[in-house]
């Protein structure tokens, strides 16, 4: 192993410092005995109990979990036939054009794209609440999906589908006995991301929840407001372990996926 | 042996099973099948043969239903398949690349077509067991695609083309990957299923020795259109041009100036200060026109001396030697510069051989035994 020059070592310390810091103290005074955030006064998990007695918070925080489950589900759906269409479409009307269209939400700033979701569920009378957040939810995490999945039907083999079809299969079941196992980890790792998109959003929902339904991020947002409690940085504490566990059994599983796939795809095709 | 040989295209009753018929086909402003029309029949074991980029896949393609025809059309049956689509037809293709399921073992690589047919569990065993067994992949049968070796690979693409027992099977090299003992093992057991099922085979291949082998009829390609289609002696014996000779075996072009020599004799003036070579070909040429000599190196024998009643003989000197086990070719460099091969069967033991570099040979070979061609 090489020794890391004192360069490189400062350089790395100094980076994760600025990363984590901000996160390690917050941890650390979630365990704070004393309610003055910025005291220490020994050690106790007392807010992560007055946390459990907190309704408004657990309300929120069933309804950040429902919103992020079924719009990335819904986005997933979208997502992948979007994808499905304009890689595979072969040439028709106004495909460039689709294609184009279907980042540009992502360069949207988000103010914008809930302003506008706002003045939709207005004019055609929506009442606000799980509904229109997990509707705005898909809108914008959609087309994150579509180009994940999208990225990785451009390498898809097209003779493999040909040969499903030529054995007998209708297009619907070619894409799901064939194109669909093999795209999955791409379809997987689409969901996740547009799972935690919602999960994290704050801008979006906030525009789009109405009293009967809000999100966590708002909830946290509003109540920082009214000054930091220790019972948030215990929430913020759970929260920062479900997504860092989140993240790395994701890139476990994405990963091993991939490897086998590629090592796959590479055997099965013809050097 | 059958009394009656299988010959349906000799028939003007026999209806064929494919009929390609002006059939173009272009990608944007490429021509890749140049208005091609031909008759396939019923249990023909029919090959395309052609050198890369002629467009033998392109007309695989076709029959499967991943290519719609740019004009022409094209009958299954004496129906118009163009609105039948790939699943419906009763057409199965082994592909190039073999597009095997990379997430299916091989077993269900085998079965996913009899899947599609919903047969009973217990024929779906027999069957896949039995394309095992053919392919001799029983002890791979559980491995995933990327499990196993390049050939291994090409035979359960075969054994998936051939399980549903289609009526028409293209194969699109189907053997390429294999060793030669496979191939000729797996050749015949093409030509036994072929027997045995009555299966119409259009095969393509790059190996004229497979083409000969299993093939009722030969169809040489050459951008995007046929050269000749014949059975494979015609098309060796008889190549109708210098392209179809050139193509089929070794041979030798002798280029020259026809001069008729009454009935279906000529005389072929093709070199200052030699004498003519004479020739029997039953295409009409005119004298002074100019033509081409095909002759089969095996066809030109080598002697010491000149041979006292030959049709034609030349002299030279043995200008290189390729030793191929059973067979040596004699490259024998003529005073024109021109080069002939000869090819003989080593009776003998190498260390015997009669001739050897720089000897001064003869060559010759009787009126019939080339081929006179205007092209
Ligand atoms: N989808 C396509 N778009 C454009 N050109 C194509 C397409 N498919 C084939 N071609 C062209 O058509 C020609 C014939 O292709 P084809 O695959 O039929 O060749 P082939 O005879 O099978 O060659 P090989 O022996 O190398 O497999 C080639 O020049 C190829 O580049
Ligand atoms: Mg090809």
């Amino acid at each position: 192993m090489n020794r890391l020059s004192w360069f490189n070592a400062v350089s790395l310390t100094l980076g994760f410092a600025f990363l984590y810091i901000p996160m390690i103290i917050l941890i650390v005074y979630s365990f704070n005995e004393s309610k003055l955030v910025t005291v220490w006064a020994g050690f106790s998990t007392k807010w992560y109990g007055e946390l459990i007695r907190n309704e408004a918070f657990l309300n929120a925080a069933w309804v950040t979990l429902k919103v992020a489950v079924f719009s990335s589900t819904l986005a997933t759906i979208l997502g992948t036939m979007a994808a499905y269409v304009l890689v595979r479409g072969g040439r028709f009307l106004g495909r460039t054009l689709f294609s184009g269209m279907i980042y540009a939400p992502l360069v949207m700033p988000e103010v914008i794209t809930g302003l506008a979701l706002l003045l939709l569920f207005i004019g055609i009378g929506l009442d606000r609440g799980v509904l229109t957040i997990v509707l705005a939810h898909t809108t914008f995490s959609m087309c994150y999906v579509s180009v994940v999945v999208s990225s990785r039907l451009v390498t898809f083999d097209r003779s493999l589908e040909e040969a499903a079809l030529d054995l007998g299969c209708s297009p619907a079941e070619s894409f799901r006995l064939v194109t669909l196992p093999i795209i999955a980890p791409a379809v997987i790792s689409g969901w996740l991301l547009a799972f935690t998109l919602s999960l994290d959003d704050l801008v979006i929902a906030s525009f789009t929840s109405g009293p009967s339904a809000t999100t966590l991020p708002i909830k946290i947002f509003s109540a920082v407001r009214l000054g930091v409690s220790p019972e948030i940085n215990a929430l913020s504490t759970i929260m920062i372990a479900i997504v860092t566990m989140g993240v790395i059994t994701a890139s476990l599983v994405t990963k091993r996926a991939m490897v086998r796939q590629k090592q796959e795809e590479q055997a099965a095709v013809r050097a | 042996m059958n009394t009656s040989v299988f010959a349906p295209w000799d028939d003007p009753g026999e209806k064929p099973l494919i009929q390609f018929r002006n059939v173009t086909k272009r990608f944007g402003e490429f021509t890749a099948i140049d208005n091609l029309s031909l008759d396939i029949f019923e249990k023909e074991f029919f090959a395309l043969l052609g050198p890369s980029g002629c467009g033998k896949t392109t007309m695989m393609r076709m029959l499967a239903g991943f290519e719609t025809p740019t004009e022409g059309q094209i009958m299954l049956a004496g129906q118009d398949i163009d609105p039948i689509p790939p699943n419906k037809r009763a057409v199965n293709m082994m592909f190039q690349s073999y597009a095997l399921f990379p997430h299916l073992s091989v077993w269900e690589n085998i079965a996913f077509g009899l899947r599609r047919d919903s047969m009973p569990k217990h024929d779906l065993e027999e069957r896949v067991e039995a394309m095992l067994r053919l392919t001799r992949l029983e002890q791979f049968a559980r491995r995933k695609p990327h499990q196993i070796s390049g050939g291994q690979r090409q035979r359960v693409a075969l054994a998936r083309s051939l399980a549903k027992a289609p009526k028409l099977l293209l194969l699109d090299e189907p053997l390429g990957a294999l060793d030669k003992k496979l191939r000729q093992d797996t050749q015949f057991e093409l030509m036994d299923i072929q027997e045995k099922t009555g299966t119409t085979f259009v095969i393509v291949t790059h190996d004229q020795e497979e083409a000969m082998t299993v093939a009722s009829r030969v169809a040489v390609m050459d951008q995007g259109q046929l050269m000749q289609v014949a059975t494979p002696d015609r098309i060796y014996e008889t190549p109708n041009s210098v392209y179809v000779a050139d193509f089929i075996g070794d041979v030798n072009i002798i280029r020259g100036r026809a001069r008729q020599n009454g009935g279906d004799g000529y005389h072929i003036d093709w070199a200052e200060g030699q004498e003519a070579l004479t020739a029997a070909s039953d295409n009409g040429f005119d004298t002074g026109q100019s033509c081409h000599l095909a002759i089969r190196p095996e066809k030109v024998a080598i002697t010491a001396e000149r041979p006292s009643d030959a049709a034609n003989a030349v002299q030279g000197k043995v200008h290189d030697i390729a030793y191929l086990g059973n067979l040596s070719t004699y490259y024998v460099e003529l005073p024109n510069g021109i080069i002939i091969k000869a090819q003989t069967a080593n009776t003998r033991r190498i260390s015997r051989r009669s001739y050897t570099w720089e000897d001064p040979v003869w060559l010759s070979w009787t009126a019939t035994a080339g081929v006179l061609l205007a092209n």
